[in-house]
């Protein structure tokens, strides 16, 4: 019996068992907020809103309809994998990277200005604008290991010096009748990352790309860095504590950098396997930050900061911010799914209270149960 | 040239108001990032009151409701921080970049469903409020005076003698550089630092409405208040932590953002021919440079993000 209840405890106790639980509990109250906002705006139709927004492609009644969305969704998935690998990446390392939005606007417009206007092969394009996001983050890295400049304000800084550069840059190659950049496949087709065959599993969605395959491999990658090998340990001692790990023999100072640089570089890399397929032109004009950076944030949060994690937590958020789209237009607008998702980040920061609570709570019981125990046998 | 001293005095304005709500919260020991999140929402409170006060009202009574509206919303709004940085130790910025996405989305969402409820075929995110806007303007010979730019000043002079000259200020202070002290010499740590959250949702709150009305009589509410909010903090770490100092770091900055308003009218500066995006940029840069200069030697708050934890020796 004993044996018994310490296995059914290991499983209340188990620390990936308690994540997922608490990230289940973000989406359960992140989109029960949402329904109440939709009610207050209209309760004629909010029920079926927010089934719209949960349901997204199977809006289409036809299963190749729906294959070709799917494939969409998965498409901008995967994008926001590589920005939330960014934010947990960092993070672990003691990090917080806001930045991840301005560096992910660098990539796009790195990646598409090589693409259009220096009609560079793909994985030219891809590797060009792969470390100039780097070098964004690795800037940040630098400020905050040398000059102590806090990390989120410089790249929040930052977040705005790349938008408006880029908007420049692309100006150069943009459309002559409309602010979008001249798409791709029109002036470069060996631009576009090559599709493998893959897009045939979505009724030919010409977008769906290798970048599907990369960004999961990349998670994969990205874990077993931090967790497999020494140089993630390092990195991981430095964000617990630098002065301990600079005392142990660590470059503090470069693990910092490192993980700027490594931190930017995802974040572009997920740029990149976007703009590289053609599904979207840059709009030169653009004055507000691409959510996309953002998202990743809380895609990362609500993966329990778990590369793996974040495979699944990015395919929610973006599978929820597409379906936002096709709520009724006559009453709500597509930006309710932003505000759920701006809930689930507010959520998950109360996340580390559950777990400690909810340990709390076990031990309680545990101690409850052994005093019967005691006095049962005494009786 | 006195186009240029308005915009400067209107940007410092809004600067000095919301750095100063970064300081109260930042002295009692709680980050607040989520000041740009706090100003949208604080400008759509404003912005909607404008909106439905009637035009026949007098105009110290739309002032008053006005402000008053901004800075309810915003503190409202603030409190989420406080209850889940002090009540549930979340992480600061976190929370506060939580805080950042939700204003906007709130704003945008709230303010397309007014439309749509006015018009099916409007979409936009705009509020417009033209008429109640004239209530702050005065017309001093060709220069616009603003009434905002006299209640930044009041604020600028009441923070300086609440956080150096008066029982609550110390305490605020000692909150945020040793909680477990001021908690031994019977201090509630938790309350001062709802204190401090609540002042800087209030000035946050206001300064949103401050830049709304700075120079434009409509606002489109995806824009959100671009990045103003983070200007705001570099300006606080800039003037470190002290209420005067910051007076002059949000002149200087307000100078530059006001330029990319105005640098047109200058002949010398339109002659340079520097594409009017880099003006755009220039705060960023500027504070960016700044910030490699001033932060070394930060005197931030020494338990600034830091939750407390009354056990913890």
């Amino acid at each position: 019996m004993n044996k018994q209840t310490k296995k059914k405890e290991s499983i209340l106790r188990n620390n990936m068992f308690q994540t997922i639980v608490a990230s289940l509990i973000c989406i359960v109250l992140g989109l029960f907020v949402g329904y109440i906002v939709l009610l207050i705006i209209n309760p004629a139709g909010a029920g079926e809103a927010i089934m719209a927004i949960l349901k997204n492609y199977f809006y289409y009644p036809t299963g190749a309809v729906t294959a070709k969305y799917l494939g969409s969704t998965l498409v901008k998935a995967s994008t926001l994998l590589m920005c939330s690998l960014s934010v947990l990446f960092a993070y672990k390392v003691g990090l917080f990277n806001i930045g991840v939005a301005g560096q992910y606007v660098v990539g796009a417009g790195i990646s598409i200005y090589c693409a259009v206007a220096l009609k560079l092969p793909w994985y030219l394009c891809f590797v060009v604008a792969v470390l100039a996001a780097a070098l964004v983050g690795g800037l940040s890295g630098i400020l905050k290991a040398y000059f102590n400049v806090n990390e989120v304000i410089s790249s929040i800084m930052l977040n705005w010096i790349g938008l408006y550069s880029i908007n420049v840059l692309l100006s150069t190659v943009k459309q002559e009748t409309s602010p979008y950049t001249i798409p791709i496949e029109t002036v470069n087709k060996k631009g576009l990352l090559p599709h493998a065959g893959l897009h045939t599993l979505f009724s030919n969605n010409q977008f769906v790309t290798i970048g599907l395959i990369l960004s999961v491999v990349m998670a994969v990658l990205v874990w077993v860095l931090l967790e497999k090998t020494r140089f993630g340990y390092e990195l991981k001692a430095t964000g617990m504590n630098k002065h301990a790990a600079k005392y142990c023999g660590m470059k503090e100072k470069r693990n910092i950098i490192v993980t700027m640089l490594i931190s930017g570089g995802l974040a572009g890399f997920g740029s990149a396997i976007f703009y590289l397929t053609g599904i979207e032109q840059w709009m030169v004009q653009q004055t507000t930050i691409p959510a996309m950076g953002f998202n990743g944030i809380a895609a990362a949060f609500l993966g329990g900061l778990n590369p793996i994690g974040a495979i699944f937590s990015s395919y929610f958020i973006q599978h929820i911010t597409s379906g936002g789209t096709y709520v009724d237009k006559t009453m709500y607008c597509a930006q309710t799914s932003d505000l759920i998702t701006a809930f689930i980040i507010y959520l998950c920061g109360f996340v580390l209270f559950f777990k400690i609570w909810f340990v709390k709570y076990l031990d309680k019981k545990e101690e409850q149960g052994r005093e019967k125990e005691q006095k049962g046998g005494e009786a | 040239m006195s186009l240029l001293l308005q915009y400067t005095l209107i940007f410092a304005s809004v600067l000095v108001l919301v750095a100063l709500g970064g300081c109260f919260s930042e002295h009692s020991g709680v980050i607040n990032i989520g000041l740009e999140g706090i100003m949208v929402t604080g400008a759509l409170g404003g912005a909607l009151m404008m909106k439905y006060l009637p035009g026949t009202m007098a105009t110290p009574l739309v002032i008053l409701l006005v402000v008053l509206a901004s800075i309810l919303i915003g503190m409202i709004f603030s409190l989420l921080l406080g209850v889940a940085a002090i009540k549930f130790n979340a992480d600061q910025t976190l929370a506060g970049t939580a805080l950042n996405l939700l204003g906007p989305a709130i704003a945008v969402v709230l303010v397309r469903a007014i439309n749509t409820a006015e018009s099916v075929d409007n979409v936009s995110s705009t509020v417009t409020y033209g008429h109640a806007r004239k209530a702050f303007l005065v017309n001093i010979g060709g220069f616009e005076f603003n009434w905002f730019m006299l209640i930044a000043f009041l604020a600028l002079v009441a923070a300086y003698i609440v956080l150096y000259k008066t029982k609550f200020g110390l305490r605020l202070c000692a909150c945020g550089e040793h909680p477990q002290a001021a908690d031994s010499v019977g201090i509630n740590v938790y309350k001062m630092r709802y204190a401090g959250v609540l002042i800087s949702g209030a000035l946050g709150g206001l300064g949103g409405l401050v830049y709304i009305t700075a120079g434009v009589s409509e606002w489109k509410f995806e824009n959100g208040v671009s990045g103003f909010g983070f200007l705001a903090l570099a300006v606080m770490i800039f003037g470190q932590w002290k209420p005067v100092n910051i007076g002059l770091a949000a002149l200087m900055f307000g100078m530059f953002r006001a330029l990319s308003n105005v640098y047109t009218g200058f002949d010398a500066l339109s002659a340079l021919n520097i594409p009017s995006t880099v003006y755009n940029m220039l705060p960023y840069i500027i504070s960016l440079v700044v910030l490699v200069f001033v932060s070394k030697k930060s005197r931030a708050p020494k338990a600034e993000g830091i939750p407390y934890d009354k056990g913890q020796r």
